[in-house]
């Protein structure tokens, strides 16, 4: 992404330097940071963005990933894979407590499900651990609550949002001050779109998940979504049938609760092809966000990422 | 997103060479309540068709719940997500959307009108290249229009659109609007805009917001998005003499020093010779340091990791600049400041500074004039409540670097923080260094002997503290237990809210300052940085609000 002289920078080289000037001024003013790493596409591209940024050192902050052990096996294995790739420490958390209580997206509801395993684990994580500040890979455009966060987002020492009450943001000066058990959540693609994000793995030849590419998998069609059957603990339902069909993901979380889309676009360019040329969003694929109006404000204010 | 579906289908590497190649406007939508600003913007989204399918069903069904257009679309609800907003049905917070066109990408910030979350516009403001201000046209100017259009030319936005809404509601009646324009242009004469581009719209039904109007035949300029697609952006930060503010210093092992900043202004090479604000010291670029391999050089905007060739002391807060172009380094900047909490800014009281990558302790030591939004007089005022707005000079507890706002919005702005509570609680942005008057005064005391038990006798007299503002006792040079007496003019120094800084030698010291501040029932705020101890004394103004403080740890 070098600028040529005398041309202006692209939205893309600007994008980067707002990234990475976000990235540096955590670890300058923190004790204690974190990354939290879903394995996702918007991951992948912050932690380019943060290899970028403390080049030649290595990030100087472990990931984070709070795992539901609900996530698609393909997730983990290259989860592990970049983790060794780019010599990071990698925390991984899961709430033993909602694995004890037998918490399963098939059981309990989704509602409850993220709550425990998603909620629950990364505040859980986040007081073990004391980290002061975690990054987190989300973006404004992604939900109408989303947009109107600011990057520095303040969180109560009971990880609360309060959305009526953010501090104002001004210019690129933020306001880390916390006081003991407070944090800040960090956003630093916040201002980057699902078009960006793409182009931006594109143009930089950023490794992904290949859940993201289509290639025929088997499938089970529950509540209008097709569902990846993913290992055993997947009981079909009377009528189901599992089928095979050449299928990807917009967005990658836990399986049972991700809906895959009918696709051939097993290229770069032929998924963001396809992506310019649909009518829905990506989050359409999350059933976590179709629970209630507001549902994600309200997560949101009670500590999810 | 249907632009430029045909290029995407048919050839989408060709198209996305094209997208490499936009560039990006950030701007904002601001003006009073309810003039329009939400819908406006939604209805931007919505005829650049980036409103997805399932955010349509969202959209129908939430109009139908909490809309204000009685169950037709809402375009508002599209940026009010936050419930409290959408019960409400006014902005609280600035939401932030993206889109582009064939031309260009843009970030849109859509703030709110309620004089209440004026500190909201102001975030969505100071990172804005453009401004819409809305009117609405059944209306004309307001306070909020007033106070919204002053605040874009403090934050230095140049380029404006006076956007003129609900032409609908008054049949599209071009007296009216040129009224409206007439009055705009005179109220902001002063403000130092390099274009206003007015234009009569309907944020709710569409009129010159994509497409001409049939409804405006008299109007001849552009439609709103055809303006933002064209308007030149007035940037000529490269050609600007080089700043980097130095936000970490990159040491992987001993044979690597970077350091790493964004570039504010100008442009940097290697070989070019640099020098630390602060110390003078002076170095030259060795490399360009990036993970894709070193530059041939950095332009401002971009975040960049340099070596020098030699080994100076530089850290996180300096300012490192091109020769010959020294910024202002110092400990008494005067500034615009625009107060953003519901506590009135109290004169004397320590806040943090935070600018490009420096901060310091300091205080408003006076408070020269607030503004009037309404007329832009400039009235006296002993203080500065929620949303006010004047200048205020300043004194940090060390000196800083920085730039006038008018020649560098990144180097000529601060934020106040409230130690206490955390919060931001103003927008500071730099004109210049104060006068002269205000510095302070060295003392440097010898003991007059010793008492009965052999402490030695320091006097601080009226006259050694004489002269507004803060006097510096310089004790490094003491030795032994020491004891204070005051000569008769001291108190009533102190009670004019001067105040003595003492630097002390080592804390065997701190006793005599604290029996001395018991005695006199005076308050004290101790410091300690990498090379001073340092105590400053003053009397507390009991005329100001008493405050309860959380306890943060500081022991104060
Ligand atoms: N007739 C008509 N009504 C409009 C127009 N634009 C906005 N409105 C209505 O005016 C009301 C206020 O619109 P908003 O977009 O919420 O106003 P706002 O400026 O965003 O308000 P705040 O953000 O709370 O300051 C809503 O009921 C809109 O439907 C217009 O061009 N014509
Ligand atoms: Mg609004």
């Amino acid at each position: 992404m070098s600028s040529i002289s005398g041309k202006a920078m692209t939205h893309l080289q600007q994008l980067e330097a707002e990234s990475i000037h976000i990235l540096r001024e955590v670890v300058a003013e923190f004790a204690n940071p974190v990354m939290l790493y879903s394995v996702g596409k918007d991951s992948a591209v912050m932690l380019h963005l943060a290899r970028k940024a403390f080049y030649p050192a290595p990030p100087p902050f472990p990931l984070m990933h709070v795992d539901t052990t609900w996530k698609f096996r393909e997730m983990i294995r290259f989860r592990d894979r970049m983790v060794a790739e780019c010599g990071l420490k990698l925390i991984v958390h899961v709430n033993e407590e909602g694995v004890q209580r037998g918490i399963t997206p098939f059981t309990h509801g989704s509602a409850l499900y993220t709550d425990v395993m998603k909620t629950e684990g990364l505040k859980q994580a986040l007081d073990i651990y004391k980290f002061d500040a975690a990054f987190g890979g989300a973006r404004r455009d992604e939900e109408k609550s989303r947009a109107k966060e600011r990057i520095f987002s303040f969180r109560s020492a009971n990880h609360r949002w309060d959305p009526k009450n953010q501090r104002p943001e001004l210019w690129n000066l933020y306001n880390t001050r916390i006081r003991p058990g407070e944090s800040i959540r960090v956003f630093p693609i916040s201002n980057w779109t699902e078009l960006d994000v793409w182009q931006y793995i594109h143009l930089e030849k950023i490794p992904i998940v290949p859940l993201y590419y289509a290639a025929v998998r088997p499938v089970v069609e529950r509540d209008g979504m097709l569902i990846m059957v993913d290992d055993e603990r997947l009981e079909l339902k009377p009528g189901e049938t599992v089928e095979y069909k050449s299928v990807r993901f917009r967005t990658l979380g836990c399986y049972p609760l991700t809906g895959a889309v009918e696709s051939t676009a097993d290229t770069l360019p032929a998924i963001i092809q396809e992506m310019l040329l649909t009518r829905t969003s990506e989050r359409q694929g999350r059933l976590i966000d179709h629970d209630q109006a507001g549902s994600m404000e309200k997560k949101k204010q009670e500590g999810y990422f | 997103m249907a632009h430029q579906s045909d290029l995407i289908e048919q050839d989408i590497l060709a198209y996305l060479k094209s997208q490499e190649e936009k560039s990006l406007l950030r701007f904002i939508t601001c003006g009073s309540v309810d003039d329009g600003k939400s819908t406006l913007i939604g209805r931007l989204l919505w005829d650049s068709k980036m409103v997805f399918e399932d955010q349509l069903a969202t959209l129908e069904s939430d109009s139908l719940k909490v809309g204000t257009q009685g169950g037709a679309i809402d375009y508002a609800l599209l940026l009010d997500g936050l419930q409290a907003e959408r019960e409400q049905g006014i902005t609280i917070d600035v939401a932030y959307r993206y889109f582009s066109t064939d031309k260009r990408k843009f970030i849109v910030a859509d703030t709110p009108g309620h004089e209440q979350y004026t500190r909201n516009m102001v975030t969505g403001a100071s990172t804005a290249q453009v401004a819409v201000i809305l009117v609405d046209a059944r209306k004309g100017l307001l306070t909020q229009t007033r106070r919204h259009s002053f605040l874009v030319s403090l934050v230095g936005i140049k380029q404006i659109v006076l956007a003129i809404n609900k032409m609908d509601l008054i049949d599209f009646d071009e007296e009216r609007f040129q009224s409206i324009l007439a009055d705009y242009r005179l109220f902001a004469a002063d403000l130092g805009f390099s274009s206003i581009a007015a234009i009569p719209i309907s944020a709710l039904n569409g009129d010159n917001i994509i497409e001409p109007s049939a409804n405006t035949p008299w109007y001849q300029g552009p439609p709103l998005l055809n303006y933002l697609e064209t308007v030149q952006l007035e940037d000529d930060a490269r050609q600007q003499p080089f700043r980097l503010p130095i936000q970490w210093v990159n040491r992987p092992h001993l044979d690597f020093r970077g350091f790493c900043g964004t570039v504010a202004a100008g442009t940097i090479r290697p070989g070019d010779e640099l020098q630390v604000a602060s110390s003078g010291k002076t170095s030259r670029v060795s490399r360009i340091v990036t993970m894709d391999g070193d530059l041939p050089e950095a332009v401002a905007g971009q975040a960049v990791t340099l070596t020098l060739t030699d080994e100076i002391d530089i850290s996180r807060g300096d300012l490192l600049t091109g020769i010959g172009a020294t910024p202002l380094h110092t400990r008494h900047p005067e500034a615009h400041l625009v107060w953003m909490s519901d506590e009135p800014l109290q004169i004397g009281q320590l806040y943090l500074v935070k600018s490009a990558a420096a901060v310091t302790p300091g205080r408003v030591t006076r408070v020269e004039y607030v503004v009037d939004v309404n007329t832009l007089e400039q009235k006296q005022a002993p203080t500065l409540g929620l949303n006010g707005i004047g200048v205020v000079r300043l004194e940090l507890d060390r000196p800083i670097s920085l730039d006038p706002y008018r020649e560098n919005r990144a180097t000529g702005s601060f934020i106040l923080i409230d130690r206490f509570t955390n919060a931001t609680v103003a927008a500071g942005m730099v004109i210049a260094i104060a006068p002269l008057e205000l510095r302070e005064k060295q003392i440097t005391p010898e003991p007059e002997g010793t008492d009965a038990v052999g402490n030695r006798i320091i006097t601080l007299s009226g006259a050694a503290t004489s002269g507004p503002g803060v006097s510096l006792v310089d004790l490094t040079r003491q030795w032994g237990t020491l004891e204070f007496q005051l000569s008769p003019g001291f108190m009533e120094h102190l009670g004019k809210g001067n105040r003595i800084l003492f630097r002390l030698r080592d804390l065997g010291q701190l006793p005599a300052v604290a029996q001395l501040a018991y005695e006199q029932a005076l308050s004290f705020e101790f410091d300690r940085t990498a090379d001073a101890v340092s105590i400053l004394l003053f009397k507390r103004d009991t005329a100001l609000q008493p405050r309860s403080y959380d306890d943060d740890g500081t022991g104060i």
